[in-house]
């Protein structure tokens, strides 16, 4: 069989026979290149849409969750429905020391918009109080200097970091900030560090203050708007939520029946579905990539059973003169294989051409649609065996057919 | 050379059966130039399939080579066609698009000789039919006594021990008739056996001996003038 495939003569018979039918091979391998084209390209986009997904959510923690504090909505221990909620810095204490070993950040903020001036430039944004821990669940990216420190909020510091965007309407261009003053709310802040926010983002453009620092100066006492509260691996998260509802319930008064007391997000339970979304997606693009393949392998399957009723006269001939059963349907299959080959290194070509273009023209840029949409090269050669393995069997059958014929039916005069 | 001895051959028709031949006794002895001679209908075809090994008879022995054929697979008949049997066709059978050298070529190639020793013979036996200067020319690039003779150079590539001709002439005007049948006789004059098939007298003349068949049986067996002279020679 080995010397059958390595023989130069076997191929020149299949160069003939391709040779001689140009037009049914062109579109023989159009069907088989388009299957294995759309399979690479739409794995490849769907690729990007992933990268893109996970380059978004890369830096949050994504096993967390944000709980805030709404009216209740059942009267409750001699408290009417209705009552407004405040979380306490207690409450982070209490939680902190409740779920020892399932909780891995807490993270209690504080928020509210204040006009920032730094010379005669000014602007109203959004300031948060803030403790260092925030930097582990969402991770800020910094341009220039540090973010907030434990020495920070020990000292109730006045310092300062600001988002890129603050830094851009605030300052020259290329202007080093770090060590200047700004002036929020009539109080100097000494700027530490510019970070640049990620797509996703629960703060948008802010400047963060140290919590202490917020707690003192906007008068705050003990009092926490919400917080981030990160699991550690492998908690069941939907539980934890609960759990941690549940607590802060009690600690509150609230009923533990009362679902509006309490506000939140679960950021891992929309991940997951998110993520389910892509693999569905994946599994999508499989199964219309596979099954493109296979109907192009029919294709092949289809014309070369034609051929072979085409040919039949000449398979005749080649019988008469001596070639066995055995030599003819290695002919027929090889030449179907040879055919899908070639088709689908063609397609293969094709695709990776199409994703690059696809990449140049919408996978850079400050918010790609697809980020780097590539094929993994084992997925192409799984693809790329299918196919051989596809071309294979398709061409038994009209192999089948071909060595069914008796020479002496095909040399039958007209 | 052949020894048929009680041939029979039917084919089914439905639920009847066609008995084609009914009883053939026929020796050809190696180096004889035969033909078979009968109207359509009259077997010679049929007879001609089972020697060439093309089709099986139902009952009686058939020897080719002093070797008894029998129960022969596929794979067993496609290697003895190759080594024992050359075949002329009268539509040529020439494969289109392979040139004359590639179509003399072909046999070769089943029997498994390497690709410039297969050019080189084929290119040998083109120019002993006269056909050197048309060797990469396509079959429909060649007149029809040219097709014949590019048959009949494939036929005899492999060095058979017979060559078996159907009709070789039906296809062809009378002077290209004559020089193929020339051919044939150079052919049987180097030795080879040669067993045609065909309805024309003036072909049949020229050969050493005439099988007349009818209705499956033969009907006459008798030498022509040039067999007799041949024979003569012989004793």
């Amino acid at each position: 069989m080995f010397k059958f495939i390595f023989d130069s003569d076997t191929w020149q018979e299949i160069y003939g026979g391709i040779r001689k039918n140009k037009t049914r091979t062109i579109i023989t391998i159009i069907g088989v290149l388009w299957g294995i084209f759309l399979l690479v390209v739409l794995l490849g986009a769907a690729r990007g849409m992933e990268n893109n997904f996970k380059k978004a959510f890369g830096d949050f923690a994504t096993n967390s969750l944000v709980v805030w504090t709404n009216r209740t909505d059942k009267p409750f221990k001699g408290f009417q429905k209705g009552r407004r909620i405040q979380l306490k810095t207690r409450d982070v204490e209490v939680l902190k020391e409740e779920f020892k070993g399932r909780l891995k950040y807490i993270v209690p903020r504080c928020q509210t918009s204040s006009l920032i001036i730094n010379g005669f430039k000014s602007g109203d944004f959004q300031v948060s109080g803030d403790y260092p821990v925030l930097d582990k669940v969402q991770k800020k990216n910094l341009i220039y200097g540090r973010f907030l420190n434990k020495n920070d909020i020990n000292n109730k510091a006045k310092v300062v970091v600001i988002e890129e965007e603050i830094y851009k309407q605030l300052f020259e261009k290329n202007e080093y900030p770090i060590n200047q003053y700004l002036i929020i709310n009539n109080v100097n802040y000494k700027l530490v560090g510019v970070y640049k926010s990620g797509a996703i983002d629960f703060d948008g453009d802010t400047a963060y203050i140290p919590f202490t620092t917020f707690q003192q100066v906007y008068n705050r006492g003990n009092s926490i708007d919400w917080m981030m509260i990160t699991a550690d691996e492998g908690v069941d998260i939907e539980q934890f939520e609960l759990d941690i509802q549940l607590t802060l319930k009690n600690l509150h008064k609230v009923d533990p029946e009362d679902n509006k007391a309490f506000g939140g997000i679960n950021l891992a339970v929309q991940i997951g579905k998110f993520t389910g979304f892509l693999t569905g997606m994946q599994f999508l693009t499989w199964f219309v990539g596979i099954a493109t393949l296979i109907a192009g392998v029919f294709a092949i399957g289809n014309i070369l059973l034609i051929t072979v009723k085409e040919r039949t006269k000449e398979i005749g001939i080649r019988r008469a003169l001596g070639a066995t059963p055995r030599e003819i349907r290695q002919q027929v299959i090889l030449e179907s294989v040879f055919l899908t080959t070639i088709a689908g290194m063609l397609g293969i070509v094709f695709g990776g051409l199409v994703l690059y273009i696809i990449d140049s023209a919408f996978g850079s840029g400050p918010d790609p649609t697809l980020l780097n949409p590539t094929v993994n090269i084992p997925i192409v050669l799984i693809a790329f065996t299918i196919l051989i393995v596809l071309g294979t069997s398709i061409g038994l059958i009209p192999a089948y057919m071909a060595t069914m014929i008796k020479p002496i039916e095909a040399l039958r005069e007209e | 050379m052949i020894r048929i001895e009680g041939l029979h051959k039917s084919y089914p028709i439905g639920k009847d059966s066609l008995h084609v031949l009914k009883g053939l006794d026929l020796h050809i002895k190696e180096g004889e130039f035969v033909s078979i001679m009968g109207s359509s209908g009259s077997g010679k075809s049929t007879l001609l399939n089972i020697v060439g090994l093309l089709d099986e008879h139902d009952v009686g022995n058939y020897y080719l080579n002093g070797q008894l054929i029998e129960k022969l697979n596929e794979k067993k008949a496609a290697v003895l066609r190759n080594k024992f049997l050359g075949f002329v066709f009268q539509s040529f059978n020439l494969i289109s698009y392979k040139t004359a050298v590639e179509n003399v070529a072909l046999p070769l190639y089943y029997k498994g000789v390497g690709r410039k020793e297969r050019l080189k013979t084929a290119l040998e036996y083109l120019e002993k039919v006269e056909l050197g200067p048309w060797a990469e020319h396509l079959p429909n690039e060649l007149s029809g006594g040219q097709k014949q003779r590019v048959a009949i150079a494939r036929a005899l590539v492999t060095v058979p021990k017979v060559i078996l001709a159907d009709e070789p002439t039906g296809a062809l005007d009378s002077t290209t008739t004559d020089s193929v049948m020339d051919l044939l006789k150079g052919i049987n004059d180097e030795g080879m056996t040669v067993f045609v098939i065909t309805h024309e007298e003036e072909v049949a003349e020229q050969t050493d001996r005439i099988v007349r068949l009818k209705d499956g049986v033969i009907i006459s067996d008798e030498l022509t003038e040039s067999g007799k002279a041949k024979a003569k020679q012989y004793v």
